[in-house]
């Protein structure tokens, strides 16, 4: 089987994607797929610490484009699942280093053994942008319910449909519900209408996501104890084109947590 | 649970409210690379080349964007001078 390659992208940095980008991996190798995770972001590569990789690295991503090392020596893989590899981005280099084809070329060798590549997208729409939606036969665009962020996910989905990379579905990120039930948030609905493109996903804002990044273990793989964790696995649910009720988005009372959770097992 | 919120969110100042209207605007405008300016331009000249052949309302000329999902539309809203009126002026 050919894998899939989904790009994470936004336009606007800090909303998330590196985020997603881990516990989406994470997630799709928990539910057995082959997965490689590459970092797109070079120079500034941060899917290393998020994944808790960032001591196993030897070689990287430019290291692979001008042929120091082969790609399988440049991919580390996460032992505490089988099947899912990072792919870093070089730290000392900058985006000229990389053209579209190389992420093309190294996607084409990957795509025989794996499932899903998934591609950090830098933030921007300028090089590091489009080499990262290059490769992609498929796009995930992070937002915040915030105006910048919207409006710069805007601007991105209007490239990615100018090239005809297949329709872009939504990650809304850090939504916090009680401040939706205030007035003084967007709503899921509001972002998704003035978007206007399909959701794949609504994740809460959550502390947890920070304890996580600390200790570099994506929320992720203790699916049942955040919410967060749990919208995590939901996308990679919808990914493998699993048909899962949007979680009803609340305040993380305890109630709520043991509904959520009950629900999840429900459609599973 | 949305109209609730909102009611509840209105006594605040609603400001997400707010966002949705700007941003509605703002989008418009950037998938559209049409400015507030422009508009202004191409509503004058609009009114410049009807009013040559029909009388028309100037000051009622309304040019907007309307917008289904996303594709972008420029609405000219015209209102025409009826004869009646033309004879009394």
């Amino acid at each position: 089987m050919a894998a899939r390659v989904l790009t994470v992208t936004s336009g606007k940095g800090g909303v998330g994607k590196t985020t997603l980008t881990a516990n989406l991996g994470v997630a799709l190798a928990m539910q057995g797929q082959r997965v490689v995770v590459i970092d797109a972001d070079v120079g500034l590569r941060n899917l290393d610490v998020m994944l808790g990789l960032e001591n196993r690295i030897v070689y990287d991503l430019v290291d692979v484009v001008e042929g120091r090392c082969r790609l399988r020596q440049a991919m580390v893989r996460d032992k505490r699942l089988s099947e899912l590899y990072l792919l870093p981005a070089a730290q000392t280099r900058d985006k000229t280093s990389v053209q579209p084809d190389d992420m093309v070329r190294i996607c084409d060798q990957l795509r025989e053994h794996h499932d899903y590549i998934l591609i950090d997208s830098p933030a921007g729409i300028e090089q590091g942008f489009r080499y990262a939606i290059a490769p992609s036969t498929g796009i995930l665009i992070v937002t915040n319910p915030e105006v910048s962020a919207v409006r710069d996910a805007d601007r991105v989905i209007g490239i990615v449909e100018a090239e005809e990379k297949g329709p872009p579905r939504l990650v809304i990120n850090r939504l916090r519900p009680q401040l939706v039930k205030r007035g003084e948030m967007l709503s899921v609905a509001d972002v998704v209408e003035l978007l206007a493109i399909d959701l794949i996903g609504v994740v809460p804002e959550d502390q947890a996501v920070l304890f996580s990044a600390n200790r570099g273990q994506p929320l992720a793989f203790a699916k049942d104890s955040s919410q967060a964790g749990q919208s995590f696995h939901n996308i990679a649910r919808r990914i493998l084109g699993k048909d899962v009720p949007f979680m009803p988005i609340r305040e993380p009372g305890m109630l709520q947590r043991i509904l959520g959770i009950v629900g999840l097992g429900e459609d599973g | 649970m949305k109209i609730l919120g909102r009611r509840i969110g209105r006594g605040g100042g609603a400001s997400g409210q707010v966002a949705k209207e700007r941003l509605r605007l703002v989008l418009a405008h950037d998938r559209t690379s049409i400015s507030p300016a422009l508009l202004e331009i191409l509503k004058d000249e609009i009114i410049a080349v009807i009013s040559r052949h029909v009388a028309i309302a100037a000051d009622e000329v309304d040019v907007s964007f309307s917008q289904s999902a996303r594709e972008s539309r420029l609405v000219a809203d015209i209102p025409l001078v009826s004869r009646s009126k033309r004879r009394t002026r």
